[in-house]
């Protein structure tokens, strides 16, 4: 288990988070979620979280929420990541590879643009 | 399915479906032993004999009532494939423990995987539920509860940055020692 002294880490890495979230401007809440039913699993949902939760770490990316939801029954487009910002409409990207997912997270939820090429047809 | 902790995130996903609020995941690998044993346990619904028929052996009965996948049936073979197999004790209102066996030197053995993938993913993905996280090596252990953490955190979400960092170096430093410690 996490140790005396990384609980003591734990405790200055959170003091340093609550004090950059409030000299922030808050940016209307993004939401992530990704398909984790059988059928995303096995095509790759978990390395398609890894790889938001990386790009989360390296750009510093603060009040994002990520979630995991069960099979949504579109299973042939897994896997599936749908995101959400502030008031806008949720867009579903399908066919999720790591690096589709590393630049849903640069140019949608960063640069604020939809990849409309990745978007499961409506 | 090509690995063991794939496997895992896929049952525990069938616990959150039934409503568990605590769920453990325990993995003990027992070279002297030569058995590999996966144990998930959740104190969600639980599910009557009937039930448990329906989740492990999906052809033989029709599923209505509950939705799991394939997943289990598939382990349950993987694991009979390498002398195992797999249990499940459960009982409405009682939760549901599941276990897996495998003879650990098996040819057909998969591999464990990336378990430090699955234990971030899961503890992420769903921050409401109380997860523990038991790794075992013969009787060396790594154990992590989430439970100090969220009450240090008091609310900050485990998604900020420093946070998610310190979370995985948490379980990828825990997990690869023990695996160091078997020599691979």
């Amino acid at each position: 288990m996490a140790g005396i002294k990384s609980l003591e880490e734990l405790k200055r890495l959170k003091e340093e988070a609550l004090a950059k979230r409030q000299a922030r401007t808050t940016t209307g809440g993004i939401q992530i979620t990704v398909g984790m039913g059988t059928c995303g699993i096995a095509a790759g949902a978990r390395e398609a979280m890894k790889a938001i939760l990386a790009v989360t770490e390296e750009e510093g990316l603060s009040d994002i929420i990520v979630r995991q939801t069960g099979c949504i029954g579109l299973c042939e487009w897994e896997p599936i990541v749908e995101v959400e910002i502030g008031d806008q409409p949720k867009v579903t990207y399908g066919k999720v590879t790591p690096e589709r997912a590393r630049q849903i997270m640069k140019e949608h939820v960063i640069g604020g643009k939809e990849i409309p090429e990745f978007k499961i047809p409506a | 399915m090509k690995e063991i902790a794939l496997h895992i995130l896929d049952i525990a996903e069938n616990s959150i479906s039934a409503g568990a609020r605590n769920i453990t995941i325990d993995i003990h690998e027992d070279l002297t032993r030569d058995r590999l044993t996966i144990t998930i346990t959740d104190d969600g619904k639980g599910m009557d004999v009937a039930e448990i028929a329906r989740v492990v052996d999906p052809f033989v009965t029709s599923r209505t009532t509950r939705r799991v996948g394939l997943g289990i049936p598939l382990l349950k073979a993987a694991a009979e494939a390498c002398q195992g197999g797999l249990t499940i004790r459960s009982a409405p209102g009682q939760g549901t423990t599941l276990t897996v066996l495998f003879q650990h030197s098996h040819i057909d053995r998969m591999p464990l995987g990336d378990l430090p993938g699955t234990f971030l993913t899961l503890l992420i993905g769903y921050p409401n539920i109380h997860w523990t996280f038991r790794y075992r090596v013969n009787n060396q252990e790594f154990l992590f509860d989430d439970t100090p953490i969220k009450q240090e955190l008091d609310g900050v979400p485990l998604t900020e940055p420093s946070i998610l960092a310190f979370l995985r170096n948490i379980l990828e430093d825990g997990i690869s020692r023990l695996q160091e410690s078997r020599g691979e």
